[in-house]
């Protein structure tokens, strides 16, 4: 049991850590690799808890894509670090609260697991055991056969808020020529070249 | 004691040994690889290409890895030191770190994972961070614009190789790499594999592949004519090696994951005397430099793509084609009753 939970120790140690130095670091593009650093410890925590599914999916959904966009959209910036410092003690408040809000949640969450003896076995036992089913076939039993609706639904809503950005973002511009593929796979020779006949001495009406 | 040494440092020590096998093995292949990507380059274009070190120039990658790291590795004044020295380390090891899971005959694989495949593609996916961090560490423009042309690049093809992936795993009914190449066993050899009945998808992970790794004619981010090296201008000797390392490590992956997904990855083409007897590696070593033939090829044959037809045809060709298929496929192996299980 003892490797294991060396193991943990490291990831959390090194997730708490980079977290921590996301909002530390002076340069943003730091903060971003921080922050993808402290995305792959979780998932080596999901892969400890034997969720190696989700641990996959984290690196990635999360790693792969989301955190690329963010780097390529950070990195783009023209950040002024001194504004970006002087409105700290400003936002305080607001941040503070927003963390004793969290930190209160957490602690009723993990409080209920110690207080209510039941409340541990209930979220146990609707878990199949491991060996009878690996934990992506789970999770699909879950998400698309007894949830499918609101599967459904929350890929509409994504749908709409894709369309949402499109059309909020789209232009046509007027006098800009654009490239057709199709039409011009479609071209022939017939199409585009003519042939004639010149006699010598006479140019081209 | 003992216990402690027979339950935890022998595995260990086994693991550590497996790793080291297959690393060097590798690595010795990869730089026969890269001989054989000159050679094959430039005999479409009837050149000798390397032909001075060794017989037939066959030591000519072993006297550029002892060029590249006894040079001095020059680090830019305006660079962004710790970025930019993390970044040809995070290329290669990224890349090297797929091989963990890839099996290259019956059992012969250091972690056979319930998710070998998702990992592989997890993995691939980080392959665009080594770029990104080494483009925009450089501080310099060429590099900072091949960054941002990669990142755009790599996150588009990945999406159609999901799709790729999903169709087989549909076919296969599990995300362990064993079991994919288990499920293309059967009488027929070469027919059963999946590169017949998902042809249009194998096609699609070619091409997409090509990108995935900045291969010509999608090398956009390195294109000499518009942004001189692209990523890599700013860098030289060893961080330089290291890129190009991770680069055909990279390209290595994709060839062996094409043959474990489409060309049944160690079995024998036909399943008769004479080829079952050769050992299975044999078979996927040769199906993986079968389709790196091809990346060769496409590199000497297809000039290279302009950007926005880059994008068109990630996004406009292969993101509906592939996702038709997903439906297509899931659809008759469900009414067919091919499903699995």
């Amino acid at each position: 049991m003892i490797v294991p939970a060396l193991f943990f120790y490291l990831f959390a140690g090194v997730c708490i850590a980079s977290a921590f130095m996301v909002i530390a670091a002076k340069n943003p593009v730091h903060s971003v690799l921080f922050l993808i650093l402290a995305f792959v410890n979780a998932s080596g925590l999901f892969l400890l808890l034997g969720a190696e599914f989700l641990a996959m999916m984290l690196v990635v959904v999360y790693v792969g894509a989301v955190a690329v966009l963010f780097l390529f959209v950070v990195m783009m910036l023209d950040v002024d670090f001194a504004e970006l410092r002087s409105g700290f003690l400003q936002y305080l408040p607001v941040g503070a609260l927003v963390g004793a809000v969290f930190l209160a949640e957490i602690l009723l969450v993990v409080g209920g697991w110690v207080i209510g003896a039941n409340v541990p076995r209930a979220i146990a036992a609707p878990t199949p055991s491991p060996v009878d089913i690996s934990n992506t076939e789970a999770i699909g039993l879950v998400l698309y056969t007894r949830y499918l609706y609101y599967f459904q639904a929350a890929g509409l809503v994504l749908l709409v808020a894709m369309i949402g950005a499109i059309v909020l973002t789209l232009r046509h511009r007027e006098n800009v020529k654009r490239q057709n593929i199709g039409e011009q796979v479609a071209r022939t020779p017939e199409m585009s070249i003519e042939v004639r006949q010149i006699k010598s001495g006479q140019g081209l009406s | 004691m003992l216990e402690f040494f027979w339950s935890y440092v022998w595995p260990v020590i086994i693991m550590v040994a497996q790793s080291l096998m297959l690393l060097v093995i590798l690595l010795v292949a990869i730089a026969y690889v890269l001989y054989a990507d000159r050679k094959i380059w430039a005999a479409v274009q009837i050149r000798r290409g390397p032909n001075v070190v060794g017989p037939w120039g066959l030591f000519q990658s072993f006297a550029d890895l002892i060029k590249f790291v006894l040079k001095e590795p020059v680090i830019p004044a305006g660079a962004n030191k710790g970025v930019f020295l993390l970044a040809p380390l995070v290329a290669t090891v990224l890349a090297l770190a797929g091989w963990a899971v890839i099996p290259v005959n019956a059992g012969w694989v250091i972690a056979d994972i319930n998710v070998g495949i998702l990992y592989i593609f997890a993995i691939s996916s980080l392959g665009v961070y080594g770029i990104i961090m080494g483009g925009w560490a450089s501080n310099s423009k060429y590099p900072f614009l091949s960054a941002l042309r990669s990142a755009a690049q790599m996150v588009s093809y990945e999406v159609s190789i999901g799709f790729v992936i999903i169709t087989v795993l549909l076919c296969v009914g599990s995300l362990n790499l064993t079991d994919i190449v288990d499920a293309q066993n059967g009488r027929f050899g070469l027919l059963n594999w999946y590169w017949l009945p998902l042809f249009p998808m194998f096609v699609i992970f070619f091409i997409s592949a090509l990108a995935e790794t900045n291969r010509p004619p999608f090398d956009l981010v390195e294109a000499e004519s518009e942004l001189v090296a692209g990523f890599m201008v700013e860098y030289g000797s060893a961080p330089y090696m290291m890129f190009m390392l991770g680069e055909y490590v990279a390209i290595a992956t994709m060839c062996a994951m094409g043959t474990i997904l489409f060309l049944g990855g160690w079995l024998p083409p036909v399943p008769v005397a004479p080829f079952t007897w050769v050992p299975g590696i044999i078979w996927f070593t040769l199906k993986c430099l079968f389709l790196f033939f091809g990346f060769a090829m496409v590199k000497a044959v297809v000039p290279r793509y302009r950007y926005d037809q880059l994008m068109r045809l990630g996004w406009k060709v292969f993101l509906p084609i592939s996702l038709a298929m997903v439906a297509i496929v899931a659809g008759v192996l469900q009414y067919g009753g091919l499903a699995p299980k």
